[in-house]
């Protein structure tokens, strides 16, 4: 019976239902492992819930207290400080490193795999070498380094003021291998003719890059620029990694929102405050996504 | 019948017998623990024991890293999985039992006179409305670990006897290169992080004549004029006597296995690790005291019976935990682990004070406290936190103490709230 039904079909009839079986599968698993869970956190966000115990709803009452709450107004702040500083830092970086590995074409996929390689480290482990760099004399190298040319030794990790960044940087040099592979991509399908015409016409580097490379890299730029704020907006594993007892001390200067979560979650079992913050997460994430969408629209 | 079919069928119906009757008198119990080398090595050795006394109870020993151990545990005994038995530090307690992750312990197999007659007093902290929720094998203690070879080097004959006295060596102990960096601490301070807050909580805050909770434990007492004494104290080895700072060669601990730390606070269970160090020649002695007062800070992992267990389970469970909270496996737990047994009856021999190492642990135990806490992990960050602002923002011990009390006391009003 199926086959003769299946004989009567068209073949785009046919396409049609072969390609919605196969994306069944994804389909489903998006739906039961995606989507049903971020709507169930919307529901728990409203309830007061340790795992186990009896469920109590309380309408607002976690969001009301996570307003309230000064910490969490600095932990926000922290993690607006890590997607503000550490995206614009990384985009220099990685387009600077990008244009010239460009120019040169000796060793050029070799130093390209250099870069490339912190992106294939697992993140704990790089975040364990770097928390060892910045101890302080007589073990830690970068302190080392600096008594040793005059400069006196930074307490880094220690600090209220460096620690947030002392966390950013091995985040960014992870992240900056992924990065100069799309710009390094992007650079190239610049078609040739432009720079000739240019040439001809008797531009000089500068001009070259501010009239030509930059503006044709628009879409790269805004690609990259909105993986990596979604990036460092859930930036984890360096920050409990290399602070103590991945706390995000000292004094809560490093503790991004996603550690907050954390805490709340498998620290002390508010579920429903810990699903509140959640959801203040996808909200941030959404509305810059949705932006994203929003300037990739506009032809440049 | 063919005698070859019948006498195969006989045995075969026999087999099977025996072996459903077998099945159903066999209980299988889980146990699930942190993983710590001597730890999972003592439960071994006491499950062998157990299963030898009790034929047809097998117990299945699990253990997982320190760092996942709470998760895991919440979230298998939610799901209907996980340990009959489970092993969960005392500071804890409040925490699981809200989660409904404990049953009480039954008054019949563990009767609350003999536990209130044989254990150590600070064990009552595990009675919660009128049930106690779980019993400790092993207590410990802190006490003061010296390095005797920097001791002998900057003169000192032996470990401080007063708070004043520490200072003093400290001071001697500390060595810096020329430009200021430390190369031997005097004092190996962990800003209030590893066993630091407790010494701060329990220890210093009583020695300068305050209290850290009130007597029902409801409020925090501790942001007084004896508790900023105490918080300058502790803050003052780094910011006034320059003998030592948060962070140097990572963990107090740490630097002391490296021989670059002339004291450190710690407990018993880290005799073993220093035990191991070949070339250091440590010492260990009781806290130093004020003004004739000593304190001390006590703390225990006790073993629970989770709420999942039921049936035949249950009654296998109560009697797995009578075992490995009998005398033999104190003594065994000592021996082991160089945990103190939790009877003073067995920790306070004559043989266990003298000793060398653990002498000082137990006669500290004598003068210890255990803080009730509601939620340990807030709680100690309370007083982490406390030690930052002063080393970190210079703000004045009262100030700071004043602003960690309020966060910490949330956590008490959270819990009394329920």
């Amino acid at each position: 019976m199926f086959v003769s039904f299946w004989n009567k079909l068209s073949i785009n009839q046919k396409l049609a239902i072969t390609a919605w079986l196969f994306l069944a599968v994804p389909i489903a698993f998006y739906v039961i492992i995606r989507f049903y869970p971020t709507f169930e956190a919307f529901y728990v966000s409203t309830l007061k819930w340790n795992l186990l115990g009896a469920k109590k709803y309380i309408g607002l009452r976690n969001y009301e207290k996570i307003f309230a709450d000064e910490d969490f107004w600095l932990v926000l702040s922290n993690t607006f400080k890590y997607a503000g500083v550490g995206v614009p830092i990384s985009l220099f970086l990685a387009f600077s490193i990008a244009y010239f590995l460009n120019e040169i074409n000796r060793w050029h996929d070799f130093i390209r795999a250099l870069y490339f390689i912190p992106f294939l480290t697992t993140a704990v482990a790089m975040a364990w070498v770097w928390k060892w760099f910045y101890q302080p004399m007589p073990i830690g190298y970068i302190n080392y380094f600096l008594t040793s040319v005059g400069i006196p030794a930074q307490p880094f990790l220690k600090s209220v003021h460096q620690g947030l960044y002392a966390i950013m940087a091995p985040a960014v040099w992870a992240g900056l291998g992924f990065q100069v592979i799309i710009f390094i991509a992007g650079i190239r399908a610049i078609p040739r003719s432009y720079y000739e015409a240019a040439e001809i016409d008797g531009a000089g580097r500068w001009q070259i890059l501010r009239e030509i490379t930059l503006p044709s890299l628009k879409p790269t730029v805004i690609f990259l620029t909105v993986v990596s704020t979604i990036g460092f907006l859930r930036i984890f594993d360096q920050v409990y990694s290399m602070t103590t007892n991945g706390s995000g001390g000292p004094l809560n200067t490093t503790k991004p929102l996603v550690l907050m979560i954390y805490e709340f979650a498998f620290d002390e079992f508010k579920l429903g405050r810990a699903a509140a913050l959640t959801v203040i997460l996808f909200v941030i994430l959404l509305v810059i996504s949705m932006f994203q969408l929003w300037l990739m629209r506009k032809k440049p | 019948m063919n005698r070859y079919i019948k006498k195969p069928i006989v045995a075969l119906a026999a087999g099977i017998v025996a072996l459903s009757a077998s099945l159903a008198s066999a209980v299988e119990i889980e146990y699930w623990q942190y993983t710590y080398g001597s730890r999972v090595k003592a439960i071994d050795a006491l499950i062998e024991t157990f299963e030898a006394a009790n034929p047809g109870i097998t117990v299945k020993h699990t253990n997982f890293p320190y760092a996942d151990y709470r998760k895991k545990v919440a979230i298998a005994v939610s799901a209907g999985d996980g340990p009959d038995v489970v092993q969960l530090y005392y500071g804890w307690l409040n925490d699981y039992r809200d989660s409904g992750l404990l049953q009480p312990l039954s008054k019949e197999a563990f009767p609350h006179a003999s536990i209130e007659s044989e254990f150590f007093p600070m064990v009552s902290t595990m009675k919660v409305d009128g049930d106690y929720w779980g019993l400790p094998t092993a207590v410990r203690a802190l006490a003061l670990f010296y390095n005797k070879d920097l001791f002998a080097a900057a003169g000192l004959s032996g470990a401080p006897e007063t708070l004043d006295e520490m200072v003093e060596y400290a001071k001697k102990l500390t060595k810096k290169d020329s430009g200021g960096n430390y190369e031997v601490v005097g004092y190996a301070t962990d800003g209030g992080a590893g066993q630091e807050h407790h010494f701060m909580r329990e220890v210093l805050t009583r020695l300068f004549g305050g209290a850290p909770y009130s007597d029902d434990g409801t409020k925090v007492t501790y942001n007084d004029a004896a508790g900023a004494k105490a918080l300058k104290y502790l803050t003052d080895f780094q910011m006034t006597h320059k003998t030592g700072a948060s962070g140097f060669m990572n963990r107090g601990q740490d630097a002391f296995k490296a021989g670059k730390a002339g004291m450190v606070l710690d407990g018993s269970f880290r005799i073993n690790t220093f035990k191991k160090v070949e070339e250091l020649n440590f010492g260990i002695a009781e806290l130093p005291g004020h003004e004739g007062n000593r304190y001390n800070f006590a703390s225990y992992w006790i073993n629970g019976i989770s709420s999942k267990a039921e049936g035949e389970k249950l009654a296998a469970a109560n009697k797995f935990l009578q075992h490995i909270t009998n005398d033999a496996a104190m003594q065994l737990w000592l021996d082991t682990v160089g945990e103190l047994p939790a009877k003073p009856a067995i920790a306070l021999t004559d043989e266990n004070q003298a000793h060398p190492y653990f002498g000082p642990f137990i006669r500290g135990l004598g003068y210890a406290t255990a803080t009730a806490f509601k939620s340990e992990k807030p709680q100690r960050q309370a007083i982490i936190d406390a030690i930052d602002m002063v080393t970190l923002q210079g703000v004045s011990p009262s100030d700071a103490l004043n602003k960690v009390a309020k966060d910490e006391q949330e956590v008490l009003d959270d819990y009394y709230d329920n």
